[in-house]
């Protein structure tokens, strides 16, 4: 009854935005005001790697301030996907447009972040030094320092700034990479599969800590994950892709915060195990 | 507070044991004849011979001249090799252009170059400042290279998505990853840099540390012999308490490196 707005097209109008009114950054003085997402429009999009397709005619529309998750087998062409709408990779046809960038006038100013699967963290940089690498090019060092300062915080890990990254734990070593990608107040931020790597008490933890911060700071969020538990979990909307194209185009209309074993969420992930598992090549 | 000091002093004490036992040793079989002192000079002698040697300001002039050609070699040669790593580590077509070249040379043991270069340079300190530099670059040039090809491609790219500038990357990303590529191949270097000078004055100076104990094999003095070759064990350890005390400042974000 909630679920279920299935579409192959792009879904430029979604209506009332279904989150709650962003509210974030309550008067910090160095916070910039807080950002709106960035809208992303994918037209025909064709990826290869030596004569392999890998992306074969994708058409996408990611509106801003949206939660959208990625799931698929592996090799399903999903990373590659994010990849190209970062700009991490050349499209071989085809192109990303990333709307709303214009409200950051300065030609430097970051739009867009990506968290990778493994934390990433300078070992030989303390860990205020790793937030603030997100803050390369801006700003007096001791602003950058104040601000990291701020995202450290905001994750729950002010108390090891001066730590190096080797003494943390997996988990803290993610947060402070989380921090590190939203100290810039960026409009995107692509999620490579960040928590994959994480125990699952830890994961449930920093789904919802990515949640609360999302919810506050009104990003675009784009997660590609093969956990399709984490998927209904986090994101307002499911594609899945597989063999280059978009299959399947869901909402998640479940309201937040969202209970973990709510009916809805399993049914949800049910019909995208099944359909996913259903796709399978007879091997 | 007490044990834990006792147990530092225990601690420091420990590496010394076995020396001061051998020195204990050597001694007694030389007072007692077991080892004829033509051969082997007691402990006292060396002591002797190194306070004498000191007093006349012969030790200390030869400690210098040593150490100044040392360092001068270690400066051009570990420059030359640092410089030309860093170049092939960071560009494919330096790369192309020199490794080929620098590999082959490589395979020529340089003290089989010492005919040649006392041909070319006499007995005068350029053959020295030769030798040490040709014999220092390899280690540093080769691990240094090392150092950059094995820095992590996941950092460089993290770097690149957010926005450091070529400079930064350098400086932030690449430089600290090959740091302790960089300190194997100084350590090394630091060894080749005594053994090569040592067998140059050996073979043809005029002064030196080297040149001391060949003169002093001429006049059968066989305890500045040993005090000479004791200094070149103590320059050596000075030369890796140095670089372990420089490892220890660079690298203390390296769980290996933290001292305890």
């Amino acid at each position: 009854m909630l679920l279920d707005a299935v579409r192959r097209e792009a879904l430029p109008d979604l209506g009332p935005d279904p989150r709650p009114a962003a509210s974030a950054a309550p008067g910090r003085a160095l916070a910039e005001p807080v950002g709106r997402g960035i809208a992303v429009t994918v037209r025909d999009l064709h990826k290869s790697f030596d004569g392999n397709a890998v992306i074969e005619g994708l058409n996408l529309f990611l509106p801003a301030g949206g939660f959208t998750a990625v799931v698929g087998r592996s090799g399903c062409g999903k990373s590659t996907l994010l990849r190209l709408i970062l700009g991490l990779e050349t499209p071989t046809g085809g192109r990303v447009d990333l709307e709303g960038s214009e409200r950051s006038p300065r030609r430097s100013e970051p739009p867009k972040r990506i968290m990778f699967q493994e934390p990433r963290l300078l070992p030989w940089a303390r860990v205020v030094d790793n937030v603030a690498v997100g803050l390369s090019g801006h700003g007096t060092r001791a602003e950058r320092r104040e601000r990291a300062l701020a995202a450290l915080a905001e994750v729950g890990l002010a108390d090891k700034a001066g730590q190096w990254p080797a003494t943390l734990s997996g988990g803290q070593r993610q947060r402070v990479a989380l921090a590190r990608a939203l100290v810039s107040r960026p409009g995107l931020l692509a999620l490579d599969e960040p928590l994959g790597a994480l125990d699952a008490l830890t994961r449930i933890g920093m789904q919802d800590l990515i949640e609360r911060i999302w919810r506050a700071q009104g990003f675009t969020a784009l997660l590609v994950t093969h956990d399709v538990t984490e998927a209904v979990a986090l994101a307002d909307r499911i594609l899945v892709v597989e063999a280059g194209r978009i299959a399947l185009d869901l909402r998640v209309d479940v309201p937040r915060p969202r209970r973990r074993g709510d009916p809805d969420l399993a049914r949800l992930e049910g019909r995208i195990l099944d359909h996913l598992l259903g796709s399978q090549p007879t091997a | 507070m007490r044990p834990s000091k006792l147990d530092r002093l225990r601690d420091s004490a420990t590496p010394w044991l076995l020396p001061a036992a051998i020195l204990l040793g050597w001694q007694a079989a030389v007072t007692t004849g077991l080892v004829s002192n033509r051969f082997m000079p007691a402990p006292l002698d060396v002591v002797r011979a190194g306070w004498e040697a000191g007093r006349t300001g012969e030790l200390w002039t030869n400690l210098g001249v040593s150490t100044l050609r040392a360092l001068a070699g270690f400066v051009v040669g570990g420059g030359i090799g640092f410089a030309l790593g860093l170049a092939n580590g960071l560009s494919r077509l330096s790369e192309r252009l020199t490794d080929t070249s620098v590999q082959m040379v490589r395979n020529v043991p340089h003290l089989s170059l010492i005919p040649l270069v006392i041909l070319w340079f006499g007995i005068g300190e350029e053959a020295k400042l030769f030798l040490v530099a040709l014999g220092v670059f390899f280690p540093i040039y080769a691990n240094t290279l090392h150092g950059i090809r094995s820095v992590d491609p996941g950092l460089v790219e993290m770097g690149r998505v957010y926005g450091m500038s070529r400079t930064e990357l350098f400086t932030r990303v690449v430089l600290p990853g090959a740091l302790p590529s960089i300190f194997v191949g100084l350590r090394y270097a630091l060894g080749i840099m005594w053994l090569t000078l040592i067998v140059a004055e050996t073979i043809s100076a005029s002064s030196g540390l080297g040149y001391m104990a060949m003169q002093a094999r001429e006049f059968m003095l066989v305890d500045v012999v040993v005090l000479a070759i004791l200094i070149y064990a103590a320059l050596g350890k000075l030369a890796d308490a140095l670089t372990r005390q420089l490892e220890r400042a660079c690298l203390a974000w390296n769980p290996a490196y933290r001292s305890a």
